[in-house]
């Protein structure tokens, strides 16, 4: 709202062009900063993104105790000064395990996310771009795809492809990438008729250039926002496929397969399975708050 | 009216076929021998060959999917690999649980996203607004089966007061329908509002406040109506996710409806169980959304000449 206003006050002033142009590129800049600075939800959503980065790239050098290490005398310990989120069953600490854990949750976040935004970018420019039949395909691939409820369809694929956390990435990329192509796709199809994507057309650059020099670059933040929101969700579905046992293997010390080891034990010990999703519900709701903070900064269409 | 319905008709059916051709490759590209796994590890080479006729598995690829195809519509979708029981039954018998629960934690959604909503917009920048948006990130935020866990910690185990496990009666629904339904809770109420906040911008709002309708008069009866549609869509899309969702709050219940059901079988990897939990779920949602788009060109002629 308020660059538009802007943009009103300068046209009421009557202002040359060119200053009005060099006042609205800068300003433009200068409102995002503040604008980001401004709203308290967005700092406290990227504080927590950070401390959860900066946790996963540290996590075995600072976690308190080995989080493999078992001990059968420290089983279900409650939090203590020592393990001050307790521990599990075989006597791990948990809060190290909470940490180790942190690096597969943001890994598979960043890469099903990466996935996701690459298959549905080359789709939903093709899409957009071409048209015709080729679009109508597509789209009902797409269609198809996203009439499969996702965890289920991920469920599947882990069921038949094993555990492990690429099985996850792979899976949860399979299930996600549509919606990417639908929005790629719309952005392309109102870009696609502007005057420069025709000057190019008129001056013979090929189809291909045209889409990844001219097109693409200008989704690309709305792609940002989208990817940014994207992320939380795979975090919370490779929780839940390792929570059913269909997702990472005891090996990898997932929160969610942590959560399904102590959730038998939940009567006595409620540490065990408090913990780990308390700092799943912590992450996803940092990545939602830097989302939206982002959403309102880099795309004022889609603001609230 | 008659050709919108018959062109939203005719734009499924590719998708349906898409959907059955996606649930069968997936499964047929598997390692593994169903019919090793039908006979059992004890059979004979011969046993295995004669089940491998019976089921079909021996003709080539594209005749086994239209034979497969053929049976969808005859209502047959196989027999179940560990039991042999037909899948179309087994699963369909299961559905109507599965139905309680998601009307069950859309009641929830509704009944606390839409109140929230327009409580949050109609009181826009003030405390109660603040309040309600908070509680609906936080309501967005949360696995919905970490919600289960941790309402199965307070009220069944410290309290006492409901069953963690089980179904029948109206006790047994209760938590899996908070559990399914929070999270969504929490998409509606931010939805609600600022598509609330939208309509109240408009003009035929300020036309209605100011010939001095009553402001309850103008949110209920003009804004409200309006601001309608988008949440309307977007609860038809959240079926599709609810059932998804069903899948892991039954198995953290041992509520006996399709979705745990499905994980059961899935362990044990009963393929044309699982091809056919898959199809009638993405059938169910593509329906859903169909009639979603047929209400919707009663309720918005506008859209019929798209």
């Amino acid at each position: 709202m308020q660059s538009t206003d802007k943009d009103r006050a300068n046209k009421k002033m009557n202002r040359p062009d060119e200053v009005q142009k060099e006042k609205r590129s800068m300003s433009f800049r200068q409102d995002a900063f503040r604008r980001f600075k401004k709203s308290p939800t967005a700092i406290i959503g990227l504080i927590i993104v950070i401390i959860f980065i900066g946790l996963a790239v540290l996590g075995p050098y600072i976690t308190p105790h080995n989080p493999f290490e078992q001990n059968i005398l420290n089983a279900h310990q409650g939090p203590s000064s020592d393990f001050w989120l307790g521990t599990d069953f075989f006597g791990r600490d948990i809060l190290s395990r909470i940490i180790y854990g942190a690096r597969i949750s943001l890994m598979v976040g960043l890469s099903v996310v990466f996935l996701r935004a690459i298959i549905g970018i080359i789709v939903g420019l093709i899409a957009g771009y071409y048209g015709g039949w080729i679009e109508n395909i597509l789209m009902r691939i797409v269609d198809a795809f996203i009439a499969f409820p996702g965890i289920i369809l991920a469920m599947a694929i882990m069921a038949i492809r094993g555990q492990g956390i690429e099985n996850v990435i792979i899976a949860l990329a399979v299930v996600g990438w549509p919606t990417f192509a639908r929005l790629v796709r719309s952005e392309v199809i109102s870009l696609k008729e502007r005057e420069y994507v025709w000057a190019a057309k008129g001056i013979g650059l090929n189809d291909i250039k045209i889409m990844l020099n001219h097109i693409l670059p200008n989704c690309l933040s709305t792609i940002i926002v989208y990817a940014t929101l994207g992320i939380a969700y795979p975090i919370i579905a490779e929780a839940g496929l390792s929570f059913l046992g269909l997702g990472a293997t005891p090996q990898q010390a997932t929160w969610g397969f942590q959560m399904s080891l102590e959730r038998q034990y939940m009567r006595t010990a409620w540490w065990g399975v408090t913990f780990p999703g308390l700092s799943l519900m912590v992450v996803v709701l940092g990545f939602n708050l830097l989302g939206d903070g982002l959403r309102d900064i880099l795309d004022p269409k889609m603001r609230e | 009216m008659h050709i919108y319905i018959l062109k939203r008709i005719v734009q499924v059916i590719p998708v349906l076929l898409l959907v059955t051709l996606i649930t069968f490759s997936l499964v047929h590209l598997t390692p593994g021998d169903p019919a090793i796994m039908r006979a059992g590890e004890d059979a004979t080479a011969e046993q295995v060959e004669s089940i491998r006729e019976a089921m079909g598995l021996n003709l080539p690829v594209h005749v086994q999917y239209l034979n497969w195809i053929g049976g969808l519509f005859r209502g047959d979708l196989g027999y179940s690999l560990q039991d042999g029981r037909p899948v179309f039954i087994t699963l369909i018998r299961r559905l109507p649980a599965t139905i309680q629960l998601v009307i069950a934690s859309f009641i929830v959604s509704i009944g606390i996203g839409l109140p929230v909503g327009i409580l949050s917009a109609v009181k826009q920048n003030t405390m109660a607004d603040s309040i309600a948006r908070i509680f609906a990130l936080l309501g967005l935020s949360m696995p919905n089966f970490w919600i289960g866990l941790m309402l199965m910690l307070l009220f069944s185990y410290r309290l006492r007061l409901l069953p963690a496990s089980g179904s029948g009666t109206l006790l047994h629904l209760i938590m899996p329908a908070i559990a399914l339904g929070l999270p969504a809770a929490g998409v509606i109420t931010r939805l609600t509002r600022s598509s609330m906040l939208e309509v109240l911008k408009e003009d035929y709002i300020r036309t209605a406040q100011s010939k001095g309708l009553k402001n309850k008069t103008v949110i209920y009866k003009h804004a409200l109506k309006n601001a309608m549609l988008p949440v309307v869509t977007v609860i038809g899309i959240q079926l599709g996710s609810r059932l998804g969702g069903s899948v892991i709050i039954e198995s953290v219940f041992a509520y006996p409806g399709i979705g745990r059901f499905a994980y059961l079988r899935l362990l044990a990897r009963d393929y044309p169980m699982i091809m056919g939990n898959l199809l009638i779920f993405a059938f169910i949602f593509i329906l859903i959304n169909l009639l979603t788009d047929i209400l919707y060109g009663f309720i918005e002629p506008r859209i019929r000449y798209e």
